[in-house]
Parts: structure tokens; C-alpha cells; sequence
């Protein structure tokens, strides 16, 4: 039974976590100038990864329960509270959110250069409501971020894209807009259905109906399936990631997706558990549908981002072949995962910024014999080339073995097939990269390309740190996640097993 | 003498607020004679003010309640709770009007007169006790409408409207009357706590009694723009100036509810296991035609004209959930859906400019870059009116749907949040216009203090409704006392 433990530092470090950035957005609705609007956006986004400090020091990781609990009533007549709390499986991403905000803004310093005070605005609202995703414990407050995130990552898209970016910042919102209404509804229906409440911690514990629960599971899936994206939901991805700018594709590969997973931890399995255990084979079998067809269509790219986007389909298949394992391997490896994904992704789609804004070229043609022109570029992006095809000693190592690991003991096929698209993806990168970056110089105005500036290995080093961080230590993050991780399989294999058992007896009782 | 001229006086203040009104508008009509003609505004100002005093008389009235005027006029949390919606909507009306009516060359002191009774009537349906007084209301603000759509007397579009919504809305009163003179044939009253005594004993399954609610639920429809009866919309939106669109959108169809939650939540109530499907099935057909059909336009009106079709739907489906939530979250949402439909037209009217109508959707484009603010307010309305958070749009819907829920309509809550979805492909289209495209021509925005003012009250509400809906919400759900 999770509880939310109230917060003990004296000042309210969650809602500062939320709202350092809107109060960032607001002051520079004050700056005209676009010099000064860069340094004020980075100040309040270094200030907000400076508050993670406290967040994880303080953070207790022996304990499954929330912590640096808030509540407070917001909406009496609807019962809707402000409340919000981390666990295990939320702190991380918390501390992802933040870090990769103060690097979207670094990369975009010089590659953004029309209306760069709104940029910075919609960042900053972007990062306010990622991280009120993360941290909120009401339904209501969950839906709202959620839903707020839609708003400044279309424009960012729409805005500051590509050539074709109004078809694809269109789609994006549309896909996940669909998506997310259906889960309204369910949403609504788990409230009338737990008597009234949007309590996450007290619904977690209420046993809705085995067939309610198949129908509203579905209907979160609509929502978290299309975010993640789970083959075959994925469509809108490619298109928004091609067309987005460098911070856009970022946060959308580093945080944006993750909370579809994110969703399914948090909710899903927790909410519904003998749905999840009756949906698992068909989730089992979309994941690894998805891992193989994102390699498949990463080998086929000619477009440096659009490969990196099918990456991510087949990479967080991963994810949800772990989570859905149901033990507690596969989830520890999936959630590791989504930091990992976060980070090299991440990594690899501030590394194709960093050329664009040198080439103005997205096809990987027009690359080749890089190593001799940029050779720290070179290294860079070498170390998050292995760290995505999850080299051991990389993060990306770690979370693909433990989550195979969970997958062998779910059913062995899954975890078969799966590791077959780690060789695939080691195929499409390693290629990616001889492309890219051996070879000889074939492209004329390569030969002039500038190295990587302070600013950029500034802002690429903790990324750099993070892969080997993980990829040497991973207990560092295992132990965070632990005690949240393992008391949800729990919980869920508990909450399950339950509801049968009741009607198993009930039945011998009638058939007495 | 004295004495009986005090009990007279006694026995109109529930009236005070209307008479004020009525008072103000024939005064204005007076005072039209000694004001020239640059400096018109003041009417428009001097309208305001009797606006503001019947609100406040309105507000001191709050904690008198009951029936006058043998049952006729009610004074109830459920009227009062609409009149300051009216209230909303002729005042943001007014503000919006002013510098328009100057660019049109068409600022007259009727204009100011004829949106004061057109309220006065809104207050009477909202107050009506009664099938007459009911109609009568609704007259008085359906021939004041007719004329306003009208306004515009050298421009045919113009001229088209008046006639077009004229002559339909005369076919819909018709049929209202006739459905209305059932019911009286049936119960032999036309106070509508009498039909609902009536209906409470009645043999619910006689044709009749199925009849006039269909007949009821006909005309209202067309009053709220509901589909199937919504083909005046679009070419009167059009057509009539576009200060009395924005007020069109917001004040009659506020009122439209008003008189369609006392007709179904209160008086039919006990036919609603009937009339719910009916409202049900126009409100799927509502919210399918307005959001499929906006897709298509290229005028900003035409589009907010399907728009606000759209949103009837939304209202609808509320209403056919029933239950006092379901009527709470009509009222919340039409006063929501006033503001932020009063807002977007104010940023319309801004681009209107002398020379150029300013109504094509593609003016839009660039609008980001040339006029921030604006851009920026219109962004707001947007979103809301596709009803996403944090906006109040959201608040207005979630409530509406949670309703839907919580009276088993899951399906029909399914289709209203998709055609919702639906209906952000062309809000998102004019965001789109408006940051990322480059401007087309140069801007040069009407500004003036009232539209700025009317402007700001808008995105405020939008914003504190959105954020901390409570007051409002709860203000809501105690209006319902005495009608459910």
C-alpha cells in the first residue's frame, strides 16, 4: 500500500519544481531582446535542474511510498485535489526532464534565431508540464499537464520545424489529441466507478470490475500506446522528429514518449491488473513487432533524423517487452530503458543539431569522411552510437539485458526475437555511422566544417557522463527504482490474483 | 395615493432589473436625437452603465426568490444565474460593437436600443414562469435580433441575413406555439409548474404529449442552432455585422439554453427517459455537422458559425444526460462557450479594417509576427474552444462529458470527445495561419480602448476559469435550487 509522505523540507519542492519554469515564461513575456531571453530561459532551467539536487538527496529509496507529498483541495465539488508525489519510477524521469531542458536550450543557442524569446517560452512551459506529468497524484492535475504538454510542442514543431513541418505538427497534436480524449472518458469512468475520486493512491487500491477493467485498460492504451509510440500507433513519430527543431526532437525523444510508458506504470498496471495480464501476450507481441519493424525501416532511411526516429520505434519496444514482462527484471530493465533511451537518443539527435546547423543537410548522403574535419563531432558521436546499440560498459547495455532478461522468464520467444533487433539495430548504427563519418570527404562543402564549440561539448558532456555513469554503475539507478519498482509487480500480481480467486469461490459455492 | 403608488413600486422590484434595462433602452433611442454622430460611443457607454446597474440589481435581488405576477415571473438562483450571463454577453457585446459600428459607418443610437431589449427579452425567458411570458421573451429578443442582423442596410449580405433568420425564425416560432398550445390543450395551463403537476399524474405514453415535446425540441433547436435545424447559421453569421455575430453566438444561444433547461430539466422532466434520446440523437448530429462542416470554410465567420454549432452539440449532450449535473454543466458551459466565443470574434473584429473585411481566414496568416498580442489572444480562444487545458474550454467540457458518464451515456461521451478531437483540425489551422505562415499584406488592427477592454475580460475569464474553476462551478450548481 502506497502512501504519500509529506513533504519535510520546509519549502514546497515539488510545486517549485513546476513552477520555476512558468514563472521563467512569464518574465521573459517582459525581455524584447533575444540575447537577454537565452540567458534568462538557461538561468531558469539551470535554477530547475539545481532544485533536482535536493530532489534526489533527499530522496529515500528504501521506501515504495510518494514522497515530498502535496495536497490540497483545488476543485471541491469534483473532489479534484492539487496533490502531487515522486516515487522511484518518477524521480528519474523528473532529473531527465530537467537536465535535458538545459541542453535543448544550449543547442538551440545559436540554431534558433527568429522569435527566440517565444522559443524559449514554449520550452519552458513544455518542461513545466513534463514535469507536472510526472509528479501529479490526481487524475484531474495528470490529465491537465498531459493534455497543457500538446500546446507549446506543436508550436515548437509547427513554429520552428523543417520545411514540412504544418503537416507534421498537425498530425502529432491530432494522434495524441485522439487519443488522449478517449482516455478522458475512461478516466471519468474509473471516477464514477471508485465512488467518486481521481486519487491516484486510492484507486490504485480499488478492485474495478474484471470487465470494466478490460475496456478502460484499452482506452488509457489509446492514450499511452499512440505516446510511446507502440507499433502500430507510431506514424505521427518519424514525421514529428524529422520536422522539429533540435530541442523539439530532444524532448520528444527524451521525455515526451516516455510518458506513454510512464502512463503504463504508473497507471495501467497499477488501475487494472487483470486486464494487464489479459492484454500482456497482445503488448508482448506488438512490442517485438515494433523492435523488428523499427530496425527494418531504420535500415531503409536515407534521412539522418528519420533513422533515428525508427530507432526509437524499435527502442522502446524494448520498453514495453519489459514492462509488460511482469516480473520484476523485465520492469526494472524497462524503466532503465527509458533513461537510457532518453539519454542517447537524446544525445543522438543533439549530435545530427549540432551538424544541421553546420550543413543545413538532413541526408545521409551528403555526409562521409566526417572523422578527419570534425574528429571530436567524431567521438562524440561514437560514444552515443555504441551506447544506443548497447555496447556492455554503455547504459544502453544494462537495460537491454535486463529487460531480455525479464522477457526469457515471461516466455523465451519474446526475448529470441527481441535480440535479434539489438543485431539488427547494431547493423543500421554501426552503417549510420561509417556513412557519416569514415570514408573520404564526397561532399564538397564538408570540407570547411568547424569542430564542436565549447558550448556544445558543455552542453554534450553530461550525456557523455550519463552513458558511462550507467553503464558502469547501474546500481545508481537500480537502487532508486527498486523498492517502487519491485512493490509494483506486487501489487499487481496481488491485486490480480485476488479477483479470481473470488470468483473461483464463488463459483464452488454456487456449484455446491 | 401615496401608499398605493409605494405597493405598486413593491410589487415590481422583481422587475427592477428588466425595467431598468427597457428604461435605458428607450432613453438611448431618446438621447440618439442630441448626440452627433462621431460622438456615438457615448450611447454605447451610457448602455454599459444601465448594464451595470441591473446587474447589481440583480445581484441584491439574489436572496429574493419566488413566483410574482400570478406565477408568471419567476425571481429564482436559476434566473438569476442567466441574466448575469446576458449580462456578460450584451455587455462584452457592446464593448466589441463600438469601434465597428464606426468603421461600418452604420453607429446609430438603434443599435445600443435594440441590444438592450434583445437582453431585456433573454431576461424574461430566463425568468419565465409561464408559456407566455416564455414567448413573449423570446420575441422581443428574436425581432431585436432580426433587425440587428439586418443592420448593415446597404449591404445585401446584410440584408440577406435579417430576412433569412426572419423568416425562419418565424417558421420555428410557429411550430413552438403550436407545441406550446398542445401542452396547454392537454393540461389546461400554461404556468409550467402546473404542466409539470399535470405531466406528474398524466398517462405518459399518449402521442400527444410526445408530439409537443418533439415540437418543443424542434423550435428550441433552431433557436440554439442545433442540427438538423441549423441551416440559417452560417449565412446569417455572415452576413450580420460581425459585433452582432459575436453577440448572436453568445447571448440567444445562452438563452436558448436558459429556456431549453427550465422546458426539459424542469416542466418535462418526467418525459425524459423520451426526449433524452431525441437530445441525445440531435446532439451526435449537432456536434457531427458543425465540427465536419467548419473543416471546410475559408471565412473565419462561416467557420465560427459551424463552430458554435458545434459547441450547441456539446451543450446538448449535457442536456440530455439530465440530472442536476447535467443541467449544471450546461449552464457552465454556455457561459464559458460566451466568453471565449466573444473573445475570438473581438480579435475578428480587429481585423477589420476600412477597405478590406478582414473575414477571410487566410487574412490570418503572419498574424504572429505582425501583431503579437493579438495573435496571442486569438491562440488563447483557440485552444480553449478546442478545449484544451489549461483554458476554460477544457473545464466547460470535462463537465459536460463527466455528466454524460455519470448518466451511463458512455457512448455518447465517446463521440463528443472524438468530434472534439475533430474539431482542433481547424482551430489548429488558424494558429497555424497565424505563426507560420509569413504575412501576406501589412496590418493595421483596429484598436480602441472598449475592444481592448472587452478583450482582456475575455482572456481573464478564460484563463481564472481554466485555472481555478471553483467560484464559478459552484456558482453553477447552487443556481439549481428551485428548478431540480
Amino acid at each position: 500500500m502506497i502512501e504519500l509522505i509529506p513533504n519535510q523540507l520546509g519549502y514546497p519542492l515539488l510545486s517549485l519544481l513546476i513552477f520555476v519554469p512558468v514563472i521563467g515564461a512569464i518574465v521573459l513575456l517582459a525581455v524584447r531582446d533575444a540575447g537577454a531571453a537565452r540567458w534568462i530561459a538557461l538561468l531558469f532551467s539551470v535554477v530547475e535542474l539545481g532544485l533536482c539536487v535536493p530532489l534526489l538527496g533527499n530522496f529515500n529509496s528504501s521506501v515504495a511510498h510518494m514522497q515530498f507529498g502535496e495536497s490540497m483541495p483545488w476543485i471541491t465539488a469534483w473532489n479534484i485535489h492539487y496533490k502531487l508525489g515522486v516515487d522511484g519510477i518518477s524521480v528519474l524521469f523528473v532529473g531527465l526532464s530537467a537536465l535535458l531542458t538545459v541542453i535543448s536550450i544550449m543547442v538551440s543557442w545559436t540554431a534558433v534565431t527568429d522569435r527566440v524569446r517565444e522559443f524559449m517560452i514554449a520550452l519552458l512551459f513544455l518542461e513545466a508540464a513534463m514535469i507536472g506529468v510526472f509528479l501529479a497524484l490526481d487524475l484531474f492535475l495528470f490529465y491537465i499537464f498531459w493534455e497543457a504538454m500538446l500546446i507549446p510542442m506543436y508550436l515548437l514543431i509547427g513554429v520552428w520545424g523543417g520545411p514540412n513541418r504544418l503537416y507534421a505538427a498537425v498530425k502529432f497534436f491530432l494522434y495524441t489529441l485522439v487519443g488522449s480524449v478517449l482516455m478522458l472518458v475512461a478516466i471519468l469512468a474509473v471516477y464514477f466507478a471508485a465512488g467518486g475520486t481521481f486519487d491516484v493512491l486510492t484507486l490504485m487500491n480499488y478492485k474495478f470490475g474484471r470487465a470494466f477493467q478490460m475496456w478502460a485498460f484499452a482506452a488509457f492504451f489509446a492514450a499511452f500506446a499512440v505516446k510511446v509510440p507502440m507499433f502500430p500507433f507510431h506514424t505521427w513519430l518519424p514525421d514529428a522528429h524529422v520536422e522539429a527543431p533540435t530541442a523539439g526532437s530532444i524532448i520528444l525523444a527524451g521525455i515526451l514518449i516516455k510518458m506513454g510508458a510512464y502512463g503504463f506504470l504508473r497507471f495501467s498496471l497499477p488501475f487494472f491488473p487483470d486486464a494487464t495480464i489479459a492484454y500482456t501476450p497482445a503488448i508482448m507481441v506488438l512490442s517485438v513487432i515494433g523492435i523488428i519493424y523499427g530496425a527494418y525501416m531504420a535500415f531503409a532511411q536515407t534521412d539522418f533524423k528519420k533513422l533515428i526516429a525508427y530507432s526509437s520505434v524499435s527502442h522502446m519496444g524494448f520498453v514495453t517487452l519489459g514492462i509488460f514482462a511482469m516480473n520484476s527484471q523485465g520492469l526494472e530493465g524497462g524503466i532503465l530503458q527509458m533513461i537510457n533511451h532518453g539519454v542517447s537518443t537524446g544525445a543522438l539527435f543533439f549530435g545530427v543539431g549540432v551538424i544541421y546547423e553546420r550543413t543545413h543537410t538532413r541526408v545521409i548522403a551528403d555526409y562521409g569522411g566526417l572523422a578527419s574535419k570534425v574528429p571530436v563531432y567524431a567521438a562524440f558521436f561514437m560514444i552515443i552510437t555504441l551506447s544506443s546499440i548497447g555496447l556492455p560498459g554503455t547504459n544502453g547495455f544494462v537495460g537491454e539485458f535486463t529487460i531480455l532478461l525479464g522477457a526469457f522468464q515471461h516466455k523465451a520467444i519474446y526475448a529470441v526475437i527481441a535480440s535479434i533487433g539489438i543485431i539488427l539495430g547494431a547493423g543500421y548504427m554501426l552503417w549510420l555511422y561509417q556513412r557519416i563519418i569514415f570514408g573520404t570527404v564526397t561532399n564538397p562543402h564538408n570540407e570547411h566544417l568547424t569542430d564542436m564549440n565549447p558550448r556544445e561539448i558543455v552542453a554534450a558532456l553530461p550525456l557523455v557522463i550519463l552513458v558511462f555513469v550507467v553503464g558502469l554503475y547501474p546500481n545508481a539507478a537500480f537502487q532508486v527504482m527498486h523498492a517502487s519498482a519491485d512493490n509494483l509487480i506486487k501489487h499487481v500480481h496481488a491485486k490480480a490474483s485476488v479477483v479470481p480467486a473470488a470468483v473461483q469461490a464463488a463459483g464452488a459455492l454456487i456449484g455446491n | 395615493m401615496v401608499t398605493s403608488l409605494q405597493d405598486f413600486l413593491r410589487q415590481l422590484l422583481p422587475l427592477y432589473p428588466e425595467l431598468v434595462v427597457i428604461t435605458i433602452a428607450l432613453t438611448v433611442l431618446l438621447l440618439d436625437f442630441f448626440v452627433e454622430r462621431r460622438n456615438k460611443a457615448i450611447l454605447g457607454w451610457y448602455s454599459l452603465i444601465g448594464i451595470v446597474i441591473a446587474a447589481s440589481m440583480t445581484v441584491k435581488l439574489m436572496g429574493t426568490t419566488g413566483s410574482f405576477f400570478g406565477g408568471t415571473f419567476l425571481l429564482d438562483p436559476f434566473s438569476t444565474y442567466f441574466k448575469l450571463a446576458f449580462y456578460v454577453a450584451c455587455g462584452l457585446g457592446i464593448l466589441v460593437s463600438m469601434k465597428f459600428l464606426d468603421i461600418e459607418n452604420i453607429h446609430r443610437g438603434e443599435y445600443y436600443a435594440l441590444m438592450l431589449f434583445a437582453t431585456c427579452g433573454m431576461m424574461l425567458m430566463a425568468s419565465a414562469g409561464d408559456l407566455i411570458t416564455l414567448y413573449l421573451g423570446l420575441e422581443l429578443m428574436a425581432l431585436s435580433i432580426y433587425v440587428l442582423a439586418g443592420f448593415m442596410r446597404s449591404d445585401s449580405r446584410s440584408n440577406e441575413a435579417g430576412i433569412k433568420y426572419l423568416l425562419l425564425g418565424a417558421f420555428s416560432s410557429g411550430i413552438m406555439v403550436y407545441g406550446m398550445s398542445l401542452l396547454y390543450g392537454m393540461s389546461g395551463t400554461t404556468n409550467l409548474n402546473g404542466i409539470l403537476a399535470f405531466l406528474r399524474g398524466a398517462d405518459l405514453s399518449n402521442p400527444v404529449l410526445f408530439l409537443a415535446s418533439v415540437m418543443l425540441v424542434v423550435s428550441f433547436g433552431f433557436k440554439v442552432a442545433a442540427v438538423p435545424f441549423h441551416m440559417w447559421v452560417p449565412d446569417v453569421y455572415e452576413g450580420a455585422p460581425t459585433s452582432v455575430t459575436a453577440f448572436m453566438s453568445a447571448g440567444p444561444k445562452v438563452a436558448g439554453f436558459a429556456v431549453l433547461l427550465r422546458m426539459f430539466a424542469h416542466t418535462l422532466q418526467p418525459l425524459h427517459a423520451d426526449t433524452s434520446i431525441i437530445l441525445a440523437g440531435i446532439a451526435v448530429l449537432t456536434m457531427a455537422v458543425g465540427n465536419i462542416l467548419a473543416i471546410a470554410q475559408t471565412n473565419i465567420k462561416r467557420m465560427l458559425a459551424y463552430s458554435s454549432i458545434a459547441h450547441a452539440g456539446y451543450a446538448l449532450v449535457g442536456l440530455a444526460a439530465g440530472g442536476p449535473d447535467g443541467a449544471a454543466s450546461v449552464m457552465l458551459y454556455v457561459l464559458i462557450y460566451a466568453v471565449m466565443n466573444m473573445g475570438a470574434f473581438g480579435v475578428v473584429i480587429m481585423l477589420r479594417r476600412s477597405g478590406a473585411r478582414g473575414e477571410e481566414i487566410a487574412d490570418f496568416a503572419g498574424l504572429g509576427k505582425t501583431n503579437k498580442t493579438a495573435a496571442f489572444l486569438m491562440l488563447i480562444f483557440l485552444f480553449s474552444l478546442t478545449g484544451i487545458p489549461p483554458m476554460a474550454g477544457f473545464v466547460g467540457k470535462f463537465y459536460i462529458f463527466k455528466s454524460a458518464v455519470q448518466a451511463g451515456m458512455i457512448w455518447l461521451a465517446v463521440v463528443g470527445v472524438l468530434f472534439s478531437a475533430i474539431s482542433a483540425y481547424f482551430y489548429l489551422r488558424v494558429i497555424m495561419l497565424m505563426y507560420m505562415y509569413e504575412p501576406k499584406q501589412e496590418f493595421s488592427l483596429v484598436q480602441s480602448p472598449a475592444l481592448a477592454l472587452a478583450l482582456a475580460i475575455s482572456v481573464t475569464a478564460v484563463i481564472v476559469i481554466g485555472v481555478y474553476p471553483s467560484r464559478v462551478l459552484d456558482f453553477a450548481r447552487a443556481s439549481l435550487i428551485g428548478i431540480l
